[in-house]
Parts: structure tokens; C-alpha cells; sequence
């Protein structure tokens, strides 16, 4: 199933790196995230703007999780040739991966 | 001892809408109005104006601002908080002194908080360490053009005390702008860590204005948000017990609830139990929210410790230029076509001898900003962006001179070409011991 139908993401500069936030609709959508939404399946995802490496943070209080994806934005907003100076359109590209469905798995109901 | 504070956001970059910060001023019934307007590099090309001409240097939309809300800030008693002061705040200040007399409110008293600017100080450290590339601070001296320290909430305090109806600061962090009137006006202790956490996550949740009611948000069928183009911008209250809560003025577009909240709480965020300021180090991992209200929601659980030993310092310096070149290609094999000029503009740009230290094609509408995708459909029109990045103003200029010639000299149908060269500002950052920035605050006639 798609990502884009368990959460939401915001994305945010600082310096050459970007913080994409997912935020889970619901904590059942959330509960599967924290499964299959691991760092290793975010930095396959960017493989090719990044070696990365990428961090996750969890707030499981507001069901969401922050992702910081080092090198994501050239040399930062200043010198980016890119034309997503700020990278912020980086979120839809989290929205984009691909996740197993939610009955399959072990925190589904 | 006042029961709680009101501050409205006012603007959440350089060049936002004022409108909402109107509509504040007038209906909001806040105490403060902070307009956060200095991103990283905006200080460094107003640096620049103010090297042309020292009269500028401020942000340029300061006395549209001013005069907005002016009439709305005097007969509701708001006082105004602001970076708009960018590399000038002594002549922002003046400004808006003037704009003041000529709209017949004649003895507004503005104060302006000064000691941002760093740049005499760094010059003696040369061997400081550059937190983005390890380089040393001496090796971009040359290039310089500006430097300066984030101040905190206790430059504004000071700025605060004096009684002044506007306050102009340079460098200050975006939270401080929102944290200082709320610790001066609950009288609340700078020392106080469970205050500090109260005003700087509300700070955090204002900074970008209309990025917690709604926009940088709307996605519609999934996230709609009404009334877009009538944004209401937030305003934050918070009372003697440290209640948080973010609202914004009824009949105002936009939406304020807990997933507008939970995505700006996280912005420009790295690890949510250690984000810097210069006020405290706040942990917002245990943050959540409870609705309170239709467009109201309460901010629990954020917590700070002490502030660090040392201010960072933006170092803003030039870095050569960029420029470029686009044009477009529709229908059949229309990638096709913008691929070939994509090529031929890199083979005549080699061919007069122009080199780059980075130099991309790429498609408008297939990977310009997610970069090649493994599966990609063709779009039925793309356009061709050409980029390049030298230290000589000509080699940049070319680009988008060489892309025009493709209307006559290229492929078929070629289409629509434009081309902008650009001053390019690069930003990095040092630590500074914070004895070595002195922070003051000037009032009176400020001539």
C-alpha cells in the first residue's frame, strides 16, 4: 500500500540536510510504520540524491516520526544548484514508497 | 502580574502577505505582534545594500509592514517585535519613527537591539572551525560579507524593558522574537526552565507564521484547508501556569488542529530532544496536543534545560555565481528533442571554453526535483534547465544566452526561453564563546 495513505510529511532545510516529518493518520497507521518505515527503506527511497546516512526519531505521543536525511540538498541552500533550493518538495517523495499492507501485518485489527 | 499573554505572528519570512498581521493588529486582541523576516542569507544580501547604499540594509517591505498595521497596533496598545532590522535595524528603527509622524502618531518610541553583528570579532579567531566543512573560519575572511551571532530572549528583554512601542532587532533567533514578550509580560524569570520551554515551543510553533493554520499543509481530497487565500496568520496565549494554546482570529481562513500543529512542530528539526536556541535546549519529544476548541489546540509537555556555552554565528560570504537557461518542448518526442538540447548547450558552452564547478541539465516535469526516477512516464510538454556555477560572472551569463540561441540555432519547436543569473551567498556557521558577544539595546532619537 501506498505511504501517502497512512501519513502526512512536512519537509525542512538545515545546511546540506533535510528533516522530513511523518505524521500517522490514526495510532494503527502509526503502530505500522514504526515497523516497515526504517531507515533503510527511507534511504532506498533517496538513493539517488544521497548517500545519506539517515536517522529516524520517534514522538510516539503526536504518532509521528522525524526523519533526518544527511547530504539531501548539494551544498545546502546557498550553493544547491538544484531547483528545490530547500528541498521542499522532498516530502512527496517520502509519500511515494511503497509499504506492505496494513492487514499483513502483526499490529493490524 | 499580568494572567496571560497574546502573541500574533506577524510574517514568517522576508517577503510574506501583511494582511493577516492587519487582521491581527485590529481583531486578534494580542499584547504582542512579532514579525520573524531573516532567513540564513537574507542577512548577507542586506549586508550587501547596505555596503551600496547605508541608508538600506533593512528589510525592503518594513515600511509597507509598518504602515499596515500601525493604526491597528496604536488603538489596541500592540507592541511590535521584529527582525526586520536585517544589517540596518538603527536605520529600520529611524523608519519606522518616520512612518509613525507621517501617519499623525507622532512620539512612538522604537528601541533597537544591537551586538549581532560579529564581524570584528571573528576576524580576531581566524582559527575557529566551520560546523558544515570542518574548513577554517580564514579561509572564506576574504569573501565575507556578513557575520553574525543569533541573540537570544534576553537581548529583547532588555530591548523590552525600556518601554519601547517597537522593537528592531538584526540576528536574533526566530523563537526569541516570540519568547521574550511572553517571559516579560507573565514577569517571568529568564532562569526558569519550565517558562522557557512554555514560551519557546510556542515560539517554535508561531515562527512561520501560516505554516500552523494551514499552508505549506493543503493537499486537496486529503488535507484541505479552506479559505487559502484569506489565511489567518496564529496567535499563541499563554498563562501564569505555563497552558500553551495556539488559536487564530474566527472568520479567518486556514485550519489550526493537531495535525497542522504535529507537522510544524517539527520542522526544521533534527533530534526533537535537543533543539538549540540560544535561550535553552528544548526536548519536545514528549509534546502532544488536545484540541480545545474549533481552530484551538493546547501544547503539552515540553521541556528545556540549559542554554549552551556558545552563540552560533552565520558567516554569509560570496561564492561566486550562478546561472541559468530554460526553454520548452511539447508533443511528440518532445524528450527527446529537450534532451539534445540539453547536450548541444553543454558541447557550445565547452567548445568558447567555459568551465563550471558544477554545471546540470535536466527536464522540467521528469526529474528536476526528485532527480531520475528508476520508472518514469512522459509528460506531454517538458522544459529543458540548464544550471552552471563559477566564480566569473561571463561563464554564468552564457548559459542562458546559449539556451536563447536554440530558439533559431536548435532543435525543432523550441519554446518560451528564459534565463536569470544570480550573486550566489553561501552560509556557513561557527560557535562562539558567548562572552565574546555583547548584546545592547539603543533608544531616544536614534540618529
Amino acid at each position: 500500500m501506498l505511504f501517502y495513505d497512512l501519513a502526512h510529511t512536512r519537509a525542512g532545510d538545515k545546511g546540506s540536510s533535510v528533516n522530513i516529518s511523518v505524521v500517522a493518520y490514526d495510532h494503527k497507521r502509526y503502530d505500522h510504520l514504526a515497523c516497515y518505515l526504517i531507515s533503510e527503506t527511507v534511504m532506498e527511497q533517496f538513493k539517488h540524491i544521497t548517500d545519506g546516512p539517515t536517522t529516524r526519531y520517534d514522538l510516539p505521543k503526536i504518532k509521528a516520526f522525524n526523519f533526518v536525511i544527511l547530504g539531501a540538498l548539494g551544498g545546502g541552500v546557498t550553493t544547491n544548484m538544484s531547483m528545490d533550493l530547500h528541498g521542499k518538495s522532498l516530502s512527496s517523495l517520502m509519500l511515494a514508497i511503497e509499504i506492505p499492507d496494513i492487514t499483513n501485518n502483526q499490529f493490524g485489527a | 502580574m499580568a494572567d496571560k499573554v497574546r502573541i500574533g505572528s506577524g510574517a514568517g519570512y522576508a517577503g510574506d502577505r501583511w494582511e493577516p498581521a492587519v487582521e491581527l493588529a485590529e481583531k486578534g486582541e494580542i499584547d504582542f505582534l512579532a514579525f520573524e523576516c531573516l532567513a540564513e542569507r537574507t542577512i548577507a544580501r542586506e549586508n550587501l545594500a547596505r555596503i551600496r547604499d547605508p541608508g538600506k540594509g533593512y528589510n525592503p517591505l518594513l515600511p509597507d509592514r509598518i504602515r499596515a498595521v500601525r493604526p491597528g497596533c496604536m488603538k489596541h496598545g500592540v507592541r511590535v517585535i521584529t527582525n526586520m532590522g536585517a544589517a540596518n535595524p538603527v536605520k529600520a528603527a529611524r523608519r519606522v519613527c518616520e512612518i509613525a509622524n507621517e501617519l499623525g502618531f507622532s512620539g512612538l518610541r522604537a528601541a533597537v537591539v544591537l551586538g549581532d553583528d560579529v564581524r570584528n570579532v571573528v576576524v580576531g579567531t581566524p582559527e575557529l572551525e566551520l560546523i558544515e566543512t570542518g574548513m577554517h573560519l580564514e579561509e572564506i575572511l576574504p569573501k565575507m560579507a556578513s557575520v553574525n551571532a543569533y541573540l537570544g530572549a534576553d537581548a529583547i528583554l532588555a530591548a523590552l524593558h525600556t518601554g519601547a512601542e517597537v522593537i528592531i532587532t538584526g540576528r536574533v533567533s526566530d523563537l526569541s522574537l516570540f519568547l521574550a514578550p511572553i517571559l516579560y509580560h507573565l514577569n517571568w524569570s529568564y532562569n526558569d526552565y519550565a517558562g522557557l520551554a512554555c514560551g519557546t515551543v510556542a515560539g517554535h510553533l508561531l515562527e512561520c507564521a501560516g505554516q500552523v493554520t494551514g499552508r505549506y499543509f493543503a493537499d486537496p481530497g486529503r488535507k484541505d484547508v479552506s479559505g487559502l487565500a484569506r489565511l489567518g496568520f496564529p496567535f499563541a496565549d499563554v498563562d501564569q501556569k505555563g497552558v500553551v494554546e495556539i488559536g487564530k482570529v474566527k472568520g479567518s481562513g486556514g485550519r489550526i488542529d493537531e495535525r497542522t500543529c504535529a507537522e510544524q512542530l517539527l520542522y526544521e528539526v533534527h533530534d526533537p530532544s535537543c533543539y538549540i536556541t540560544p535561550d535553552c535546549v528544548l526536548d519536545v519529544t514528549d509534546v502532544h496536543f488536545e484540541t480545545t476548541g474549533q481552530n484551538r489546540v493546547r501544547v503539552v509537555g515540553a521541556r528545556a534545560r540549559a542554554r549552551t556555552e556558545t552563540h552560533k554565528v552565520s558567516v554569509g560570504y560570496h561564492d561566486g555565481y550562478i546561472g541559468m537557461g530554460e526553454i520548452s518542448y511539447a508533443g511528440i518526442n518532445s524528450v527527446a528533442r529537450a534532451r539534445l538540447a540539453g547536450e548541444v548547450v553543454a558541447d557550445r558552452l565547452k567548445m568558447c571554453g567555459f568551465v563550471y564547478e558544477d554545471f546540470r541539465t535536466e527536464l522540467i516535469g521528469m526529474e528536476s526535483l526528485h532527480g531520475k526516477m528508476e520508472t518514469q512516464l512522459e509528460p506531454y510538454e517538458v522544459r529543458l534547465r540548464v544550471a552552471g556555477r563559477s566564480a566569473f560572472r561571463r561563464s554564468v551569463v552564457a548559459i542562458g544566452l546559449e539556451v536563447e540561441t536554440l530558439y533559431t540555432n536548435g532543435l525543432a519547436g523550441g519554446a518560451g526561453a528564459t534565463q536569470v543569473v544570480r550573486d550566489l551567498f553561501a552560509v556557513q556557521s561557527v560557535l562562539l564563546p558567548r562572552q565574546l558577544v555583547n548584546p545592547s539595546v539603543r533608544v531616544g532619537q536614534l540618529t
